[in-house]
C-alpha cells in the first residue's frame, strides 16, 4: 500500500518552559525537540501495515523550517522510504493553513492511507488530520486506538468519553492515531545509516492566508504550596473536616 | 450584533453536559459583544426534548435537526449540516472539544474555509478578531490566539465553562439535514459502553485516581470503593498503571491521556510525575495519599496524608460514607 504519515516536531514534553522575550513564543534555549509522541505512533502503525501487507511505500511529510528535516530523517531511520518537507519560516499555529499545505501536496499522491497523530503536544489542537481529509473529501476516522486494514477496507475503534465506537470505512482514507495502538520502534544503527541515503525533498509550503496567530503566551498561575495535614489513618477525620468546611466539596 | 451557532452535542437523544457549557459560553460571548442571538443546533433522532434545557441556558433558537440516522454519530452529515447553517450570518460556531466535537470542528472549518481555534478556555471578540485562550503544551503554557475573519470556528474545552442559567425563548425550528446521516462513509458498527452508570472523567465532579503505589490491579478495589462512597466520582489512573494493563487506556489522566478539572481530585499511591500533573493540576482541590513524604504530588496537594494507602483509604471511604449519610 502507499501510505503517507504526516509528522510534527515538538518540544520534549518533560521540559520546564519559559516564555521567550517577544512574549508570544516559548524560549527554546535548552529545550530538546523530537518527533511528537502521537506522530511516532502513526509512523509505527504505517510501517507495520506495510510490513504485514507486503510491498508498499511509506512516505513521511512535515510542515516547518529546516529543523523538521531531523524529524523526517528519524522517521526514515525507523523505516519510512522517503520524506517531503513543506518549508515555512517558522512553525505555523494556524492548523487549517497547515492542512491546506499538506492537502495540496497529498492530493495527487495516490495514497491508500494517510496517517496523523490525533494531536500534537504543543498546540493539542487536533485539527490538521481531519481538515486534510475534509479538504480532499476523504473518509476520516479520528483518535483510532485500534486499526485493521484488509481487502481495501479499514476497521477501527475510536475512544469516546466512557465508551468505544467501532467503525468501518473504505480506502483511501485518513486516520488519526491515539495512544495505546503500537509502541514506536527505536531506529537501529542500520536504519540510521540507511536513512542518510533516503530521499528528502523540500518544497515551499502552500499555506494560503494564515488567519490564526499566537498573540501571547504565559505560564499558568502556580498552585499554592501543598500542605501535609498528617500521618496515617489518624489524619482522616481532619481531612474530612477540611473537605467539608474549607474546600466545601463534601 | 454577533450571533453564535452552537453545536448542542447529544448521545442518542440525550443532551450532553458539554452542550449546556457551549450554550452558556455562546450566551456570554454575545452578551459581552453587545448582544446577539445564540442558536443551538441539535442533530438527534428527536431534538425537541433538548430545547427546554438549551433555552434555559441562553439559546434564543433551537434548530432541531431530526433524523433516525443521528442515533449514532453521523460525522459527515452533522458537519455538512452545521456548515450549511453557519453561512446564515453568524460570527462564530461553538463546538465542544469532546471526542466527537473535535472530530467535527475541522470538518466544519474546512467546509466553510474558516479559521479554527481549538480547545479554548475563554473566548471573546476584540476589535475585528476573535481572541481565545488555550492551555497548550499539556497545560504548561497558556497560548492566547487571535483569529481573523468574518466567521470563526471555536472548540471549547469540556468543564472550562460552567453551565449557567440565562433563560431565553429557546423557540424550536426544524432544520433538515443537508446530507443523509444514513449514508456515511464511516459506518458505525457498534458502540461499546463502559460500565453502566459510570461517570465520565471529563464530567465527574470528583475523581479518585490510583498509581503504582497500589501494587496490583486487584487493589484498585480500594479506589473504586472510595469513588463509590463519594457517589459522584469517576476512577482515573496514571500512565504507568494503564501501560501495565491494570486499568484501560481510556482511564489514563495525564499529558497523553485525559486532562481533567474536577472539583476534587484524590491521588492514591501516585508520586506525581510531571506527566501526570499535566492532566490534573487544574483540579480545584487536590488530596494526596502517599507513603513517601518527598513525593512531588505533595507539592500540588491542598491536603496531603503521608502513610500506607491500604490503611488510610478504607478509613477515608468509611468517613466519607458516614459524612454523606449525615447530610
Amino acid at each position: 500500500m502507499k501510505i503517507a504519515v504526516c509528522v510534527k516536531r515538538t518540544p520534549d514534553s518533560e521540559s520546564r518552559f519559559k516564555i521567550g522575550s517577544g512574549g508570544a513564543a516559548i524560549d527554546e534555549t535548552g529545550i530538546k525537540f523530537d518527533m511528537d509522541d502521537f506522530a511516532s505512533y502513526a509512523v509505527e502503525v504505517g510501517l507495520q501495515i506495510n510490513e504485514k501487507q507486503g510491498p508498499g511505500e511509506t512516505v513521511v511529510l512535515a510542515v516547518g523550517p529546516d529543523a523538521v528535516q531531523e524529524t523526517l530523517r528519524k522517521a526514515m531511520s525507523m523505516g519510512a522510504d522517503r520524506a517531503v518537507q513543506l518549508r515555512t519560516d517558522s512553525t505555523p499555529f494556524d492548523g487549517m493553513a497547515v492542512a491546506r499545505a499538506l492537502a495540496a501536496e497529498l492530493k495527487a499522491g495516490g495514497f491508500d492511507l494517510i496517517l496523523f497523530g490525533k494531536h500534537a503536544f504543543d498546540t493539542g489542537a487536533g485539527i490538521v488530520g481531519t481538515a486534510v481529509a475534509a479538504i480532499l473529501d476523504l473518509p476520516c476516522v479520528t483518535a483510532a486506538s485500534q486499526l485493521e486494514i484488509a481487502g481495501g477496507k479499514g476497521s477501527a475503534r475510536r475512544e469516546l468519553e466512557g465508551a468505544g465506537e467501532l467503525v468501518e470505512f473504505p480506502l483511501p482514507a485518513v486516520v488519526t492515531i491515539d495512544e495505546g495502538i503500537a509502541r514506536p520502534r527505536y531506529p537501529s544503527l542500520k536504519g540510521i545509516m540507511a536513512a542518510k541515503k533516503k530521499p528528502l525533498e523540500t518544497k515551499p509550503a502552500q499555506l494560503g492566508a494564515v488567519r490564526v496567530q499566537a498573540k501571547a503566551m504565559a505560564l499558568p498561575p502556580e498552585r499554592p504550596a501543598g500542605r501535609i495535614i498528617g500521618q496515617g489513618a489518624a489524619a482522616v477525620p481532619e481531612l474530612v473536616k477540611l473537605l467539608q468546611n474549607e474546600a466545601k466539596v463534601l | 450584533m454577533p450571533n453564535v451557532l452552537v453545536f448542542a452535542e447529544t448521545r442518542g437523544a440525550e443532551l450532553r453536559k458539554v452542550a449546556l457549557e457551549a450554550v452558556t459560553a455562546g450566551r456570554a460571548f454575545v452578551d459581552a459583544a453587545g448582544g446577539g442571538e445564540v442558536h443551538a443546533l441539535v442533530a438527534a433522532p428527536s431534538g425537541g426534548a433538548a430545547a427546554a434545557a438549551l433555552g434555559k441556558h441562553g439559546a434564543d433558537l433551537v434548530l432541531a435537526c431530526e433524523h433516525a440516522g443521528f442515533a449514532r454519530f453521523a460525522r459527515e452529515a452533522t458537519a455538512a449540516t452545521l456548515a450549511a447553517r453557519a453561512t446564515s450570518g453568524y460570527r462564530a460556531v461553538f463546538i465542544p472539544f469532546s471526542a466527537n466535537g473535535r472530530d467535527l470542528a475541522p470538518r466544519v472549518a474546512a467546509k466553510l474555509d474558516a479559521p479554527l481555534v481549538s480547545d479554548v478556555t475563554s473566548v471573546a471578540q476584540s476589535g475585528d478578531a476573535i481572541v481565545a485562550k488555550h492551555p497548550g503544551f499539556a497545560n504548561k503554557v497558556i497560548i492566547e490566539y487571535a483569529a481573523a475573519g468574518p466567521l470563526v470556528v471555536v472548540s471549547l474545552r469540556p468543564s472550562a465553562f460552567t453551565p449557567a442559567e440565562s433563560p431565553k425563548a429557546g423557540r424550536v425550528e426544524s432544520f433538515a439535514p443537508v446530507a443523509d446521516p444514513g449514508a456515511e462513509r464511516i459506518v458505525v458498527k457498534g458502540v461499546q459502553e463502559g460500565a453502566t452508570g459510570k461517570i465520565d472523567l471529563g464530567e465527574a465532579p470528583v475523581i479518585v485516581s490510583g498509581g503504582r503505589g497500589l501494587k496490583s490491579a486487584e487493589n484498585f478495589k480500594l479506589v473504586e470503593d472510595l469513588a463509590a462512597a463519594f457517589g459522584n466520582a469517576a476512577v482515573g489512573a496514571t500512565r504507568a498503571v494503564t501501560d501495565d494493563g491494570w486499568r484501560p487506556h481510556a482511564d489514563q489522566i495525564g499529558q497523553t491521556g485525559r486532562q481533567v478539572s474536577p472539583q476534587l481530585y484524590v491521588a492514591v499511591g501516585i508520586s506525581g510525575a510531571i506527566q501526570h500533573l499535566a492532566g490534573m493540576r487544574t483540579a480545584r482541590t487536590i488530596v494526596a495519599i502517599n507513603k513517601d513524604p518527598e513525593a512531588p504530588i505533595f507539592k500540588v496537594a491542598d491536603y496531603g496524608i503521608v502513610g500506607d494507602a491500604f490503611e488510610i483509604v478504607p478509613a477515608l471511604t468509611a468517613a466519607v460514607r458516614d459524612a454523606r449519610k449525615r447530610h
